[in-house]
């Protein structure tokens, strides 16, 4: 014998070793330091659609914890307690074929506990998709690209790429940011999990969602949605910054591109190729787009949709050898001349 | 009853020419061969998917790890999930269903032998056409073969914009075709169930594999006929210039979601009630007691099966359906758990007070007690729409469904192998490599399963071929790829198991675990025609009732 008791033993082992493992991630980090983690921990939520989400779900898995403790040690005890003995006769054990009373109560129970899930999670749906959008919210339009972000402010005259800049919204002067999110071609999935729960990018279909971080920091995501061969490197990241430091960025990005007389030669190469066919740069002929727009390039931390740095490095290779960063992205080879790639390249770093 | 049986023996089965061996068995419609060709076509493709699995998790193993390609890694996963779910968990259950729904009603076949037949090279073919796509497919821009869109193959990925080779094509055509073979099956389950059960055995006293597998059939029936006719409206879309799914020109994304899940989420209970049947059998003879509320499983069992067909969009609530939509499947994703706990408890009510035998099918059956309770309360937090809203599309829904299918539904598999191998081969598997196989199985199961939940709560979405280091997501990654290993060294013991012992396993004779239901009545393996007199039964455990003639169920029922 010993078997039972090795099952149930090494069952429990498992479910403390989880349930050790949701606490720690819950707690990965102290909840309000001051850089901000890089750990997008559904946990730690810095907005008010994250905040009720995080509640109802602690909620949930307190409720559930306690179904399974229970369910499980009455398993573990039948298993234990009404296991065959060496000593045992061959008795067969007493028949019992059922009893109604004992099915009624677990089946009023969970109903009870199914209604008190129900109207919790309704209270919170309502919450979030039915809040009110008051007049100091601000506007940005999402669109998912294979495999890339573009964020537009209707209301701001801004387009940008991938890292998306919200002002943080303080309770007595709330700016919630709202998003209208659509999709140039495939599914995506506009995920950060600090500040919301996901919502899709559905082409030919409108879906909006909310944000209103409490705090300002980074906070990272990426697409949830498979949306094709680089799902994978379609990151995200969103930018919350202070009242002046927001206004600050719109107002650098609603310049044109800055324009010096000295890097004609890197501006002629981007053009006269096939960069202005997807890329557009304020102030320029070029207007495509089909890919980020470049105007303030280097205001960005990344390229590529986060999948590199935003170096002279990366950015050669990038423009050489797409495939070397992030294979299978949209962006073509453009095969340069060293020089070419040199004056692009010194171009494009003057695009603050 | 059973010595009558045994009277029939079967024709001459040494010394005759391989060919003619073949050609038996290619030309056979008798349930019981039948039954045997889906179980091991499924262990092949068994090993197919876990190979699959295997390569995407070595290469998860470390951040910007490189063992294939991006292209690669989205062919690995939609090849994983289509093979195991149409090709290895539907083919084995069908297998078992096929070989002791007859036997267990006292029936000589299947309702309609030429038509399992069909079904069954039906499902075959389907599921080498979809592999065939290895060597002549191609599929998103600039990838290479096989499909490589998901196995929900979301609108509008498949459309020949973003599809343009035939890798969706032959995902599509695949599962058509084995689509039909599945609804041949279900209309065979339900004729045979409704039509050729033995005198006596009324509609209450049908033994619970015999009514899970009804309900199971009907769901077929009603579920892959609407994904059936989205594979025939993508096709139109494909070939023919319809718009159904073409987003580009004013078709809808939503309703390819719509028709996938209508059929997706029965499709769990399509799988996971045959194994709520082997758990419903086995339990109770390892605890040497009826199974506890016979009504009241019965009636749980269609009660999921008619709530599992209001569920469905539990799978879309991130695609931006109004609020009330959303609150409306929060309430019936929530109300399925309460006949599916009311099936657990009665588990529990059938070993409480028992004797239990910790062979290895029980322990098997144990092992998904557990797991399946695990993997509901899991599932009632993805119920919860807002908790949904982070969860879904996250590393911890994989985990959770894995729970379900792996933890759930392959532990039941496993616990039927162990329990009914012996009938269907007339020898004993190895007990000793069967618990081996048990504690390996349950070690290298809880470590990568157990471990995944995490980097979903993490943020790391699923269906990404690499991931970016110092999010938290890199040892988790780590441990859950090792316990991978020690699942596929697991397999491979029972594979070897199921070999050695077909050849040296110990005889079984007729009834080596003291069972109670009518397939024990026969020798092992059943002869031809099952039963040389069509038994008559008085009662739910009719070997029960001639064992103790002095306290026949048949009193009580």
């Amino acid at each position: 014998m010993g078997t039972d008791w090795l099952v149930v033993t090494s069952r429990a082992a498992c479910a403390i070793i989880f349930l050790i493992g949701i606490f720690l991630a819950a707690r990965l980090c102290g909840a309000q330091s001051s850089t901000p983690n890089p750990v997008p921990n559904i946990f730690e939520p810095h907005s008010t659609p994250a905040d009720s989400i995080d509640e109802l779900s602690r909620f949930v898995l307190i409720i559930t914890a306690v179904i399974f403790l229970v369910v499980f040690s009455l398993l573990a005890f039948a298993v234990v307690k009404f296991g065959k003995r060496a000593s045992d006769n061959d008795r067969e054990p007493p028949q019992v074929y059922g009893s109604n009373q004992i099915e009624l109560a677990w089946t009023v129970i969970p109903i009870l506990i199914v209604v008190i899930l129900f109207l919790a999670s309704a209270r919170v749906i309502h919450g979030i998709q039915d809040a009110p959008k008051p007049s100091t919210a601000i506007d940005v339009t999402a669109i998912g690209h294979q495999f890339w972000w573009e964020f537009r402010y209707p209301g701001l005259g801004v387009v940008t790429a991938n890292e998306l800049h919200i002002p943080v919204s303080e309770t007595a002067r709330p700016t919630p940011t709202f998003l209208k999110l659509l999709s140039a071609d495939t599914d995506h999935s506009f995920w950060v999990p600090q500040l919301a729960g996901k919502t899709d990018l559905i082409p030919n279909r409108v879906n909006n969602m909310w944000l209103d971080p409490h705090r300002t920091g980074i906070f990272l995501g990426q697409c949830a949605q498979y949306c094709g061969t680089q799902h994978a490197k379609m990151l995200l990241l969103v930018s919350v910054d202070s009242r002046e430091d927001f206004e600050a960025w719109v107002r650098a990005q609603r310049q044109p591109a800055n324009h010096d007389e000295k890097e004609n030669a890197g501006r002629r190469v981007f053009e006269t190729t096939a960069c202005i066919n997807c890329h557009a740069i304020g102030g320029t002929a070029a207007n495509g787009r089909f890919g980020p727009d470049l105007t303030h390039l280097m205001s960005r931390r990344t390229i590529a949709s986060g999948a590199a740095e935003n170096t002279t490095e990366n950015l050669r290779l990038w423009i050489q050898k797409p495939d070397a960063l992030k294979p299978g992205s949209l962006m073509p080879a453009m095969q340069l001349t060293d020089n070419d790639l040199d004056a692009l390249v010194w171009y494009l770093e003057t695009l603050k | 009853m059973s010595s009558d049986a045994l009277a029939i023996e079967t024709a001459g089965a040494a010394g005759k020419p391989w060919v003619e061996t073949l050609h038996e068995w290619v030309t056979t419609v008798d349930h019981k061969r039948l039954g045997i060709l889906y179980i091991v076509y499924a262990l092949v493709f068994l090993l197919i998917g876990g190979i699959e699995a295997t390569i995407m998790r070595i290469q998860l193993i470390r951040p910007h790890n490189d063992f294939v390609s991006p292209q690669v890694f989205n062919r690995m996963f939609t090849m994983h999930g289509t093979t195991m779910i149409f090709f290895v968990v539907m083919p084995v259950l069908f297998g078992f269903a096929n070989y002791l729904v007859p036997l267990m009603i006292g029936a000589r076949d299947m309702a309609f032998p030429r038509l399992n037949a069909f079904g069954f090279w039906l499902t075959a073919f389907g599921g080498l056409l979809l592999n065939l796509s290895f060597v002549s497919g191609s599929g998103l821009y600039g990838a290479g073969t096989a499909p490589d869109v998901g196995w929900w193959a979301y609108a509008p990925l498949t459309a020949h914009a973003f599809s343009p080779g035939h890798s969706s094509d032959y995902w599509t055509i695949a599962l058509l075709v084995s689509g039909f073979g599945s609804i041949a099956t279900g209309i065979n389950i339900i004729a045979t169930v409704l039509s050729l059960r033995c005198p006596g055995m009324k509609l209450s006293r049908m033994p619970l594999l015999a009514w899970m597998n009804m309900v199971m059939a009907g769901l077929v029936l009603i579920t892959l006929t609407p994904l059936s006719a989205a594979q025939i409206m993508l096709l139109v879309d494909r070939y023919l210039g319809g718009h159904f799914f073409d987003t580009q020109a004013g078709g809808s994304a939503a309703i390819w979601m719509h028709f996938f899940w209508i059929f997706g989420h029965p499709e769990v209970y399509i799988l996971v009630i045959p194994a709520f049947a082997f758990v419903s059998e086995i339990v109770p003879v390892f605890s040497r007691k009826p199974i506890f509320g016979y009504p009241v499983m019965v009636a749980a069992t269609v009660c999921i099966g008619f709530i599992s067909m209001s569920v469905w969009a539990h799978h879309m609530f991130s695609i931006g359906m109004n609020s009330k939509a959303n609150t409306f499947f929060v309430l019936t994703t929530a109300a399925i758990a309460v006949p599916t706990g009311i099936k657990i408890f009665n588990w529990l009510g059938t070993m409480w007070g028992g004797k239990i035998i910790f062979k290895t099918p029980m322990l098997f059956c144990i092992g998904f007690l557990f797991q399946f309770l695990f993997a509901g309360l899991t599932g009632i937090m993805l119920g919860s729409a807002p908790f949904d809203w982070q969860l879904t599309g996250s590393y911890f829904v994989v985990a959770h469904f894995h729970y379900v299918i792996v933890g759930g539904i392959l532990f039941a598999l496993f616990a039927a192998f162990y329990y009914w191998y012996p009938k269907i081969t007339g020898r004993m598997l190895s007990e000793s490599l069967g618990k081996l196989h048990f504690w390996l199985m349950i070690i290298g199961f809880h470590l990568t399963f157990d471990v995944m939940h995490i980097p979903g709560i993490l943020g790391m979405p699923r269906r990404i071929y690499t991931y970016e280091p110092g999010r938290g997501w890199d040892t988790l990654n780590l441990i859950v790829t090792l316990g991978t290993f020690i699942q596929g060294i697991a397999v491979l013991i029972f594979v070897v198991n199921l070999i050695f012992s077909y050849f040296k396993g110990r005889l079984a004779g007729n009834d080596p675990w003291d069972a109670w239901t009518l397939e024990w009545a026969v020798s092992s393996p059943p002869p031809v025609y099952n039963f040389a007199v069509i038994p008559t039964v008085e009662s739910r455990r009719p070997l029960w009732d001639l064992k103790h003639p002095e306290d026949p169920d048949s009193r009580y029922e």
